[in-house]
Order: structure tokens, then C-alpha cells, then sequence
């Protein structure tokens, strides 16, 4: 019977596709098959994915939106790092200001001091000066007088003192 | 049908089972015989060489005399519940979408693991080709296709380990698959808009005269889908396995051999490329079809 069936279908076709004996077999395993793969697939399978792909992209989106938090925050520790910045520059800025101005009043005070020791001393120097000059003239005429009352005295005349006086004054004066 | 069939076979070789022994030799007989009669006529030039490229898509039963384990042997009668080869492929198909998609996401992980990544992109991908060819609607019937999609592209890729069965490869199982997706697609076309879902045939942009033209051709090539749908499945994946066959069966003669077994190498990876698009084709088509049963007015 085997044998038979076999001979029938080959000579009949050739093609085992084309053997309709063999349909209802694959027709009927077939359905068992995609019956289920469709119930393993729609119960199972696909639910867990769809859920698994649900909270990733929950999970990126909350973590993309506390990195966006995160930026904000930082944007705005930034802003009141620059702003400290700026104030502690201005107020060094006006630190140094107020160091320079002390300084130059310092500064001048000492300068004008100096100054006016300076113009003190010059004074004085000067007036001894003036003093040592008028006393070098004094001694000048003396010598003069004495110079001519010796020479007068060597020449072998006499001559008063008064008029030797008022001839050296008067070539002084010359 | 088949037994009318066996009955004039039974008839018709009744002879010639009597003359012969042993029911092994007469099987090989009939197979050597058959190979011929389908034009195998270089196996005869180049000397006594024997094709069978299609004996790789015999049914045959599991176990038993004639069973996948006894290969030379005549396949024996096959009932409807007979657990056969078909029904080993399927079953490994079923598994592997088992180990796929709920063993390899049983971690849930929000980082996933390799398996469950690829599990991932099997649903991305197959979720974003119904949306954009069906829309939203469309999403309800997302299961329906993913099984669809995913049990071709299994079977077709298991079809392709040696000495395995190609059940794609069958005209009877790619039939079911394709007349499925019509019948539910007609209607549920009909049950969503009545009588208006054959608006479909009458195309409000021709002219007039020509709509009833336009009408008939589009009922014919309508009626036609379900026929190329399975036809292209089951004719690609079958050519390509017997082709690969034919060339395995010219590496007998060792001065062809290496030419031959390149060429198998080349078609195999061709064959890898082909289960790939085939069960792609099919999920993509499906989805046009069922397009037209959502929006019918184009």
C-alpha cells in the first residue's frame, strides 16, 4: 500500500509540493504553528516589549530632562560665580584706588616737608654765605689798608691813617 | 482525489511491484526514473550522474518505515495528524520565535542584552513598517503580522541549514499564508465599511468611461493577489533550494567539483539574502493589502 502511494504521487507530479495527499497534514500543522507563535507573540512577547521600549524612553526623556535641570542650574551658578567675580574685582579696584590716593597723600605731605627743609637749609646756607662773602669784602679792604700803610711805610713816609683809609676805599669803590 | 489517484497508481504499477523484490529498490527506481524525466539530461552526458533536487521537499513522516530516518525508503501513507517533517520544522521554527522573543527578553532589562536588542529590533522594525504603510489604525493589527512576518522569516532561515525542510518551500503552506491575509483583508475591508469598501475597484480620478475598464482590471489583479503572494514566496524559496541540489549533485565528478561547489557557496549566499527579503516582501505586501482594507477610497 506504502510503496503504491508513493509510486502514484511521483509519477502523477514529480513535484512533492504538487502532492495534494500530503495537504492536509502541512495545512493542519501549520495553523497549530502560527496559532502558536501569534498567542506567544500577542501574550507575551510583544506586551513586554512594548513595555520595555515604554520605559526606556521614559527613562531617557526623565534623564534628559534632569540633565536639562541640571544645565539650568549650573547656568545659573555660573551667573552668581561671575557676579562675585565682579564685585570682588570692583571692590579691588577700589581698594587699590584708595591705597594709591593714601599713598600720594602721603606722598606729597613728605614731599612738601621735604620741600620746605630744603627751601630751610638753602636759607641758611645762603645767608652764611651772604655773611661770609660781607666779611671776605671787610677783610678785603683791611688787608688793603694794611698792604698800603706798609708800602707807604717802606716808600719812607708817613702818611696818616685817615687818609690812607680814604684812598684805598676810594679805589675800592673804582 | 488522492485516492482515485492511488488507485489507478495501484492499478498502473501493480505489475511491476509483484516483479520487483525489495519495495527500496523499487522507490530508487522511481526516483532515478524521475530525475531523468524532469531533464536531467547532463546527468546522463556526463555519465551515469543522478538528480534529485527535489526529493529534499518530500513530506515524510517522523518516525516509522519511510521516516526522515529512513530516507531511502517509500514515504508510507500521510494523514492529517501524521507528525511528519513539516511538523519537526515548524514546531523548530516556533521554538527559535520562543527563544527570540520571550526567552531573550525575559530580562525586561532598560539596557538590554544582545538577544533581547535583537528581539527589540524585530519589533521596532516590523512596528514602524505597519505604521508608516497602514497608519495608525493600522497598529491593532500589528500582531497579525508580526506572526506573520516572523514565522516566514524563521522557517525560511531554518530552511536553509543542511539536510533540513523548507516548509516555505511548500506551495500548500504559503497558500494557507497568502489566502489567509486575503480572506481576512476582504473582510474585514467589508465589515469596517460595508459596501463602500468597493469603491476600492472604481477610481474616482479616471474619466468616466474608462472607470468601468479600470474596474474590471482592478477586480481581476485583486483576485490575483492572493495566487502571486503565495506563488512568490513558496517559487523562490523551492528554486533556490533545488538549484543549490543540482549544482551538490555535479560536484559527483571530481573535475567540475570546485566550480560546483563555489557555485553553491554563491547561491547559498544568495539564498540568505532571498529568505531574508522574501519574508520582508511578504510582511510589506500584507501590509498594502491590509491598507487598502482601512482607507478603500485611495
Amino acid at each position: 500500500m506504502a510503496t503504491e502511494n508513493v509510486v502514484a504521487t511521483e509519477v502523477e507530479s514529480g513535484m512533492p509540493q504538487l502532492d495534494f495527499s500530503t495537504f492536509p497534514n502541512q495545512i493542519f500543522w501549520l495553523l497549530i504553528a502560527l496559532v502558536v507563535i501569534y498567542l506567544v507573540l500577542s501574550r507575551v512577547a510583544l506586551p513586554r516589549i512594548s513595555g520595555v521600549l515604554a520605559e526606556r524612553s521614559g527613562t531617557i526623556s526623565n534623564d534628559l530632562a534632569a540633565a536639562e535641570d541640571y544645565k539650568l542650574r549650573a547656568t545659573e551658578a555660573e551667573a552668581v560665580y561671575e557676579k562675585a567675580l565682579a564685585d570682588a574685582r570692583t571692590e579691588s579696584n577700589r581698594i587699590a584706588d584708595q591705597a594709591r590716593a593714601d599713598a600720594q597723600a602721603e606722598l606729597d605731605a613728605a614731599l612738601a616737608e621735604a620741600d620746605a627743609r630744603i627751601a630751610a637749609q638753602t636759607a641758611e646756607a645762603e645767608a652764611s654765605i651772604a655773611e661770609i662773602r660781607a666779611s671776605a669784602t671787610e677783610n678785603v679792604a683791611i688787608v688793603a689798608k694794611d698792604v698800603a700803610e706798609a708800602l707807604v711805610a717802606a716808600m719812607g713816609s708817613t702818611a696818616d691813617q685817615a687818609t690812607i683809609d680814604a684812598a684805598v676805599n676810594d679805589r675800592m669803590k673804582g | 482525489m488522492t485516492d482515485v489517484a492511488s488507485h489507478t497508481a495501484t492499478e498502473t504499477t501493480d505489475a511491476a511491484t509483484h516483479g520487483a523484490g525489495e519495495a527500496v529498490m523499487h522507490a530508487d527506481a522511481v526516483g532515478a526514473g524521475d530525475a531523468a524525466a524532469d531533464g536531467a539530461a547532463a546527468g546522463h552526458d556526463a555519465g551515469g550522474l543522478v538528480f534529485h533536487p527535489l526529493d529534499q521537499f518530500l513530506v515524510r513522516p517522523i518516525f516509522g518505515e519511510g521516516g526522515i530516518f529512513h530516507p531511502t525508503m517509500p514515504v508510507p501513507e500521510i494523514h492529517w495528524y501524521t507528525p511528519t517533517n513539516v511538523t519537526l520544522w515548524l514546531a523548530l521554527a516556533v521554538l527559535c520565535v520562543v527563544l527570540l522573543f520571550v526567552v531573550g527578553s525575559r530580562g525586561r532589562a532598560t539596557v538590554p542584552t544582545r538577544t533581547q536588542s535583537v528581539a527589540e529590533l524585530f519589533y521596532g522594525f516590523t512596528h514602524k513598517m505597519v505604521e508608516d504603510v497602514c497608519g495608525k489604525e493600522g497598529l491593532k493589527y500589528f500582531p497579525y503580522i508580526m506572526t506573520i512576518f516572523v514565522f516566514i522569516l524563521f522557517a525560511n532561515f531554518l530552511g536553509l541549514l543542511p539536510m533540513s525542510f523548507a516548509t516555505t518551500s511548500h506551495i500548500a503552506v504559503t497558500a494557507i499564508l497568502g489566502f489567509g491575509v486575503f480572506f481576512a483583508v476582504t473582510i474585514l475591508g467589508f465589515v469596517l465599511h460595508g459596501a463602500s469598501f468597493l469603491k476600492l475597484f472604481w477610481m474616482t480620478d479616471a474619466p468616466l468611461i474608462l472607470r468601468p475598464v479600470i474596474a474590471v482590471i482592478e477586480l481581476i489583479s485583486y483576485f490575483v493577489r492572493p495566487v502571486s503572494h503565495s506563488v512568490r514566496l513558496a517559487g523562490n524559496i523551492m528554486a533556490g533550494h533545488a538549484v543549490i541540489k543540482v549544482f551538490a549533485g555535479f560536484a559527483a565528478i571530481a573535475l567540475i567539483s570546485p566550480v560546483s561547489i563555489l557555485a553553491i557557496t554563491a547561491i547559498y549566499g544568495l539564498e540568505v539574502l532571498v529568505a531574508g527579503i522574501q519574508a520582508y516582501v511578504f510582511a510589506i505586501l500584507t501590509c498594502v493589502y491590509l491598507k487598502d482594507a482601512l482607507h478603500p477610497a485611495h
